[in-house]
């Protein structure tokens, strides 16, 4: 029986705990969780929208003998769930309704593989990537014909988004894989480093297609990375600084004071050899033109231990640039012939998707490329 | 004394927590739930079909997808006039036989039947069709309605102009009460 004394002293905790020192936390929780991130407009939200801290990317395969007029069926079902999740609504004939109400800047990013294109009798304008000599390639992270990327700063937001796009998927696909990943306003990955310095800033160039069907969209790759941090961790600082060619503490450039300052890579150190070695990691992925580089969107996984304590770690890598072709494969060659990183990374998975352009309110994904 | 304080500082606690804006969860949800039922109207308004001088319309329509046999259509009736609305009957390219239907608790089951008088629509208010409740029932269809697909309705307004609209076709797995016919 639950005294009546045991009741009210529980009163008395939860009254401590609401107005103790969690009571200004709470109210960012609250501010977080209600934010919405605009749905329609000339670009999808989800690209150079500022990283959320959760993310599923889905990728599905669709059904045989699934063609352009259900693709269609499906894009504007779609559509029409994230118009209305990622602004607090729930989705037509949604069964948690009170799910949508804390979208927590919810965006829904929706891209289309090769497979997709075929399957509706449409020039792909995307390809899969060439091969590289470090990957390591396992079928079940790799391809897919519809990408659907779902990132928000509340789980719960993310996870019901994710069940209403599954359940209306359905009938047209099969899920190929589920990639869950997580980031921190540090911008750190699991190793330590600093992500996203020195990223695209010019997206009208280096980002955005300008012309053609894919007018406004762009291209993600995603490559699933994992780190091998049980051997990162026999490494020490001063080998790891020097494999990415970055300070740990700040990532500041080993020439440099800040994050922000430009990597010096013809200085020389007292033995006349590059401070920032031939094969650190940002000389090998450096880009010279700010309209070729990459807008890097990468989010943390961590998918728990082995019995032997081993982890399952890494990092799921997103970018999105105009041209795959050459943005994406000449940094990717240059890393895979001589990065000192590789020997604590690899590419486990990976998939190329077109990034559509957004629709106005009415329109749909995919309207540009599929009508 | 322990127990006093314990109650007026729970008491202040509550106090607190509405004044100063921080999260309540029950609060919280009665704002949203009234945000959400406004913007969903004003959102879906290009999807509304106005009728004809009654100011009624209907949000959101959806039927449930079927290969054949029963079906249901769903949204939320709006009237925007100054008197009630009554709906008397629907009609689908989909189906020969359509019903009004409420769903009823009979003995302790869920069980679905024609609603007599049809759907009240009160002036100036709304009503909510939805699985588990006032639905408008589809029996004897041939056609598959798939995921996505546009079914045409037309709901006669007693007294007025009919209400024609697109509901869109969606998987939903619930909405399955047993059929109760013969009410009348």
């Amino acid at each position: 029986m639950i005294s009546r004394r045991g009741l009210i002293a529980g009163g008395a905790v939860t009254a401590a705990g609401v107005l103790g020192p969690h009571r200004s936390e709470r109210q960012v929780i609250r501010l977080a969780s209600t934010e919405v991130t605009p749905f329609h407009g000339t670009h999808q939200a989800g690209v150079a929208t500022p990283p959320q801290a959760h993310a599923v990317f889905l990728g599905f395969d669709l059904l045989p003998r699934t063609r352009k007029e259900a693709i269609v069926r499906l894009l504007q079902l779609l559509t029409d769930d994230a118009a209305r999740l990622t602004q607090g609504r729930p989705a037509l004939a949604d069964t948690e309704p009170e799910l949508a109400a804390t979208p927590g800047g919810l965006t829904c990013t929706f891209g289309f593989g090769p497979g997709l294109f075929a399957a509706a009798g449409v020039d792909s304008p995307v390809a899969a990537l060439p091969a590289f000599k470090t990957d390591r390639l396992d079928k079940r992270w790799s391809g897919g014909d519809l990408l659907v990327q779902v990132c928000a700063d509340d789980s719960v937001s993310v996870a019901h988004a994710v069940r209403m796009i599954v359940k209306d998927t359905r009938s047209f696909a099969r899920v190929r894989w589920t990639q869950r990943g997580f980031h921190s306003p540090t911008r750190r990955n699991l190793m330590g480093q600093i992500e996203g310095t020195g990223n695209a800033t010019d997206l009208d160039k280096a980002v955005w297609i300008g012309q053609g069907p894919l007018r406004g969209g762009t291209t993600m790759v995603l490559r699933r990375i994992r780190m091998k941090l049980e051997t990162w961790d026999a490494a020490d600082r001063v080998a790891r600084e020097f494999t990415i060619g970055r300070r740990l503490s700040d990532g500041a450039p080993l020439t440099g004071a800040a994050e922000r300052d430009a990597p010096d890579y013809a200085r020389k150190n007292a033995l006349g050899f590059p401070v920032i070695s031939e094969f650190a990691h940002i000389r090998r992925a450096h880009v010279a033109d700010p309209a070729l580089r990459l807008l890097r969107r990468p989010y943390n996984y961590d998918e728990g231990l082995s019995a032997e304590g081993e982890s399952d770690s890494g990092l799921l890598f997103a970018c999105f640039q105009a041209d795959v072709g050459k943005q994406f494969v000449p940094v990717q060659r240059m890393l895979a012939e001589g990065d000192l990183l590789n020997e604590w990374i690899s590419a486990i998975g990976s998939a190329v998707f077109a990034i559509p352009p957004g629709c106005a309110p009415g329109g749909w994904i995919g309207e540009t490329l599929l009508s | 004394m322990f127990v006093r304080h314990a109650l007026v500082l729970a008491t202040a606690a509550v106090a607190l927590t509405a004044c100063a804006g921080t999260y309540d969860p029950a609060a919280n949800a009665g704002a949203q739930s009234t945000a959400t039922a406004t913007a969903s109207a004003q959102a879906a308004a290009p999807a509304t079909a106005p009728a004809a001088g009654a100011g009624l319309s209907i949000t959101d329509p959806w039927v449930k997808t079927t290969k054949k046999g029963m079906t249901a259509a769903f949204g939320t009736l709006v009237n925007n006039g100054t008197a009630p609305v009554t709906i008397v009957s629907g009609a689908s390219p989909l189906s020969p036989m359509i019903e009004l239907h409420e769903v009823v608790d009979s003995g302790g089951k869920m069980v679905m039947r024609p609603k007599e008088g049809g759907f009240v629509v009160p002036a100036g208010g709304t009503h909510e069709l939805k699985p588990g409740g006032d639905h408008i029932m589809l029996m004897g269809v041939t056609e598959q309605v798939r995921p996505g697909a546009k079914i045409p309705f037309t709901l006669q307004v007693q007294g007025g102009q009919p209400l024609e609209f697109t509901a869109v076709g969606k998987d939903f797995a619930g909405g399955e009460e047993d059929y109760q016919p013969g009410h009348k």
